[in-house]
């Protein structure tokens, strides 16, 4: 599983990567998950809807991340814009 | 584009738009500019196009009616000297994100306004028929 970011500099981000199935990098992708939630980060995590069509959730917990996921990505919380 | 921007970060930005929203997605973002969100079938009556860094329009997917400007941004506050504003491709991903997640959260962090505050309604219902033209021609070229 890999957590990216969008960011304004570098376009995406790779903050980590591992796998939830092994205790020590399952913590870590917490850690670093919990951690982007802190600093206002959005998570969506993509997934394959039927048909084919390309879907996300989002999620506020790591533990909502399905089993299986391939990435996390982070981003800006929406705020509103020019009234 | 955002003249600030590095366009490796662009880049980056639709290969990542590109993995999440899927290939129709990014083509539509890379030849018109901006990316259309249909209901799913039986589902709600909504359509949206999503324009980068520019209000994301709502429409009547049966009539084409516009219906209003929902202007809503990703400011990244930690970002430092890089400023706030996401690469043109990341605040469309963005949007795309929020609309298939969860569209009730943010529309409702989103300023509406009626269609024409930012965005001219004649240029908005002429993508509109770029789309359903763009469509239909991506439609065709599917072997059957």
């Amino acid at each position: 599983m890999k957590l990216l970011r969008m960011s304004p500099a570098d376009g995406d981000v790779l903050l980590a990567e591992g796998d939830p199935e092994l205790a020590e990098d399952e913590q870590r992708l917490i850690e670093e998950f919990r951690r982007q939630l802190d600093l206002g980060m959005w998570a969506a995590v993509p997934a394959e809807g039927a048909a084919g069509r390309r879907e996300a959730t989002l999620v506020r917990d790591f533990s909502e991340v399905p089993r299986g996921a391939e990435s996390v990505i982070f981003f800006p919380q929406a705020a509103g814009g020019r009234a | 584009m955002s003249a600030a921007h590095d366009p490796r970060a662009e880049r980056r930005a639709l290969e990542l738009l590109r993995s999440v929203a899927g290939e129709d997605a990014a083509a539509m973002y890379e030849e018109l500019g901006f990316v259309g969100v249909e209901p799913r079938e039986g589902e709600g009556r909504y359509g949206y196009l999503i324009y980068p860094h520019r209000p994301v329009v709502a429409y009547d997917a049966a009539s084409g009616e516009l219906l209003s400007e929902y202007c809503v941004g990703f400011p990244d506050r930690s970002a430092g000297e890089a400023g706030e504003r996401l690469p043109d491709a990341d605040d469309v991903l963005a949007k795309w994100i929020g609309l298939c997640a969860d569209e009730r959260r943010l529309i409702g962090v989103a300023n509406m306004d009626r269609p024409g505050r930012q965005l001219d309604p004649g240029l908005v219902r002429r993508d509109l028929d770029t789309l359903r033209r763009w469509r239909a021609d991506r439609t065709e070229e599917v072997p059957a």
